[in-house]
């Protein structure tokens, strides 16, 4: 009698682990759906490129276009704003990483790193702030390149953060050339 | 006393409803026969104008979805027909964006109340926990409906607040992408922000019942502290209370009536009147007011994961208030020590307020660095100590005591509590 008491037992413990189980497994696969519907849709990742015409850009002058909702800076630097980059020690950098996605990950955050591929001239970057999201304001800051007002990040003429909050340099997009007048940002 | 019998049903309709649902009973023994401290000061009448405010804020939030429409393209324009359009549209925006402001008002009144008068300790610990989920719901929805006008103030709050996901380790970036519905606040954010908007407030009712229901179990609070000791000690809700929070009710609204009718636009930011771009930021991006200490506090720390956690931890501090402090007496009226630090936190909150509105440069963040270096100390440091060191004076020995003994020689009570 003792016996079967517990083969019972034992069955059913196993019958409510089981049912628990399966319960558990099936919320989870329901719950997906409800969670992955808040993922962009097929609408949003569908504008993921944009085609820029940069022959009107003049050194000096600075154009935004907007890119997956965000703005993308693109600067024509002067001379004068990518010797002052250059002359940057790394060392000097709150984040030497690059943060250029045309790049591996771990390449330093040298000018040239930094500037668009064929042209060093160009400064192509996504204009948010990697602090909290602001767009910075171009041409201040105490590094004559971007200044977020928001919390106060500082970024030089390469758009390498020197100051404030912001953890990281300015995102550089993947890009490429179409044509020698045209760049392809995403 | 009569009135703080049980319900009993006279007719027979009442009779055979109350048998099948005792609802009436239930209302009756805990809005009217309730037995309440026939001591409690006007600061307690600020639990009743939440109730109200939040009701207030129900009301008028339904109306407004019935002229908003939640569509990045048109969500601006449909606020300004509310303003100009819509038949007494725009009493009802005002009233309901004036009533946010006027219910942080009331909340940040409640929680220092429940501070003062230690309310956050034994037996009310799980009132207190269901207090500060309250805050942090209201914190949510307010932020949310501040969105949904879609102005530049509307789209850079949600910008900011929703990066602030961004700084998490390795989830970060995922976590605000799905937030967001895109690669930045956009249509889709603000579609769900204005469900969600829709969804919390049904939540925060539902905490509602659980922190009444949470009163009800230990009973009020005093400005004692001390616990009921008899029938001589209490007076019924009704009317007693109903009538004192009414008072405070009315008084409350005349501040409320005086924002709607006079300065509706006073706690606005005029940057709001302009639609979202999100190409530009506005020169100086502030929070509303109720959140500038925290506001604070994120600027002053110089890293971004580090602003963040401590934005978080300035809440989260709250729900272990019950265990930071030991004192087993729980009114500051009886604690020399604790009052004082009660008052000093009370100026660093509101120092803190002033310094989140300001640039955070120079004087001002050094300022806010102290601040928030003191405002955790004040819970992590200040309340586990002073009510280790202290000498509380002595505790009357009845809430009808002091009262009863007016004139005579008060406070011959033994230290119980």
């Amino acid at each position: 009698m003792t016996e079967t008491d517990t083969a019972d037992q034992d069955r059913r413990d196993f019958i409510f682990v089981a049912t628990a189980a399966v319960g558990a497994i099936g919320t989870a696969l329901v719950a997906w759906p409800f969670i992955d519907q808040m993922n962009p849709d097929a609408t949003s990742l569908a504008l993921a490129t944009t085609e820029v015409d940069i022959s009107a850009i003049e050194p000096g002058m600075s154009v935004t276009v907007k890119w997956r909702g965000k703005p993308v800076f693109i600067r024509n630097r002067t001379d004068l704003e990518i010797e002052e980059a250059r002359a940057v020690p790394l060392a000097d950098l709150k984040d030497p990483v690059a943060r250029n996605n045309n790049l591996p990950e771990d390449s330093p955050a040298t000018d040239v790193n930094r500037a668009s591929t064929d042209i060093e001239r160009l400064l192509v970057m996504v204009g948010v702030c990697t602090h909290l999201g602001c767009v910075p304001l171009g041409e201040s800051g105490d590094f004559g390149g971007w200044f977020c007002p928001c919390h106060g990040s500082h970024y030089d003429t390469a758009g390498r953060v020197r100051k404030g909050p912001a953890p990281k340099n300015l995102t550089i997009p993947i890009m490429s050339s179409r044509s020698p007048t045209v760049i392809q940002i995403g | 006393m009569e009135a703080l019998r049980p319900y009993e049903p006279k007719s027979r309709i009442a009779k055979w409803f109350e048998a099948r649902l005792p609802v009436v009973g239930l209302v009756h023994s805990s809005f009217v026969a309730y037995p309440t401290p026939r001591n409690l000061n006007y600061w307690w009448t600020l639990g009743g104008i939440l109730a109200f405010m939040l009701a207030v804020m129900i009301a008028t939030g339904v109306v407004l979805a019935m002229h908003y429409v939640p569509d990045a393209g048109l969500a601006f324009n449909s606020v300004d027909s509310i303003m100009r359009d819509v038949n007494y549209g725009w009493l009802v925006r005002y009233i309901h964006s004036n009533g946010a402001s006027m219910f942080f008002v009331a909340v940040y009144i409640h929680m220092f109340r429940g501070l003062y008068y230690g309310s956050y300790k034994s037996p009310r610990e799980v009132l207190w926990i269901l207090g500060v989920l309250l805050y942090l719901l209201m914190v949510t929805t307010a932020f949310l409906g501040y969105v949904l006008p879609w102005g530049q103030m509307s789209f850079w709050a949600a910008t900011v607040i929703t990066n602030l996901f961004s700084a998490l380790p390795v989830v970060g970036e995922a976590i605000t992408t799905w937030l967001w519905g895109g690669f930045a606040v956009e249509g889709p954010t603000l579609t769900r922000f204005f469900s969600l908007h829709y969804l919390l407030p049904f939540m925060i009712v539902g905490v509602v019942l659980l922190h009444i229901w949470a009163l009800h179990v230990p009973g009020n609070n005093n400005p004692l502290g001390i616990k009921i000791k008899g029938r001589q000690d209490v007076v019924p809700f009704h009317p007693h209370y109903t009538s004192k929070d009414l008072f405070g009710l009315a008084v409350f609204m005349i501040l409320t009536a005086w924002f709607v009718f006079y300065v509706p636009n006073y706690l606005v930011h005029p940057d709001n009147y302009i639609p979202a771009n999100p190409l530009v930021t506005p020169t100086h991006i502030v929070p509303e007011w109720y959140f500038l200490p925290f506001y604070a506090v994120l600027r002053a720390i110089p890293s971004k994961l580090g602003g963040v956690i401590a934005f978080g931890g300035a809440i989260v501090v709250l729900f272990f208030i019950p265990w930071l402090d030991r004192s087993k007496v729980r009114s500051a009226k009886f604690r020399p020590l604790y009052r004082q630090f009660f008052w000093i936190l009370v100026a660093v909150c509101i120092g803190l307020g002033y310094l989140g509105s300001q640039v955070a440069e120079g004087g001002y963040l050094i300022a806010s660095r102290i601040l928030t270096a003191y405002y955790f100390a004040h819970f992590l440091i200040i309340m586990p100590l002073v009510s280790w060191v202290e000498k509380p004076k002595p505790l009357p020995a009845s809430i009808s005591e002091p009262v009863l003994d007016e004139g005579k020689q008060a406070g011959a009570g033994q230290g119980k509590s």
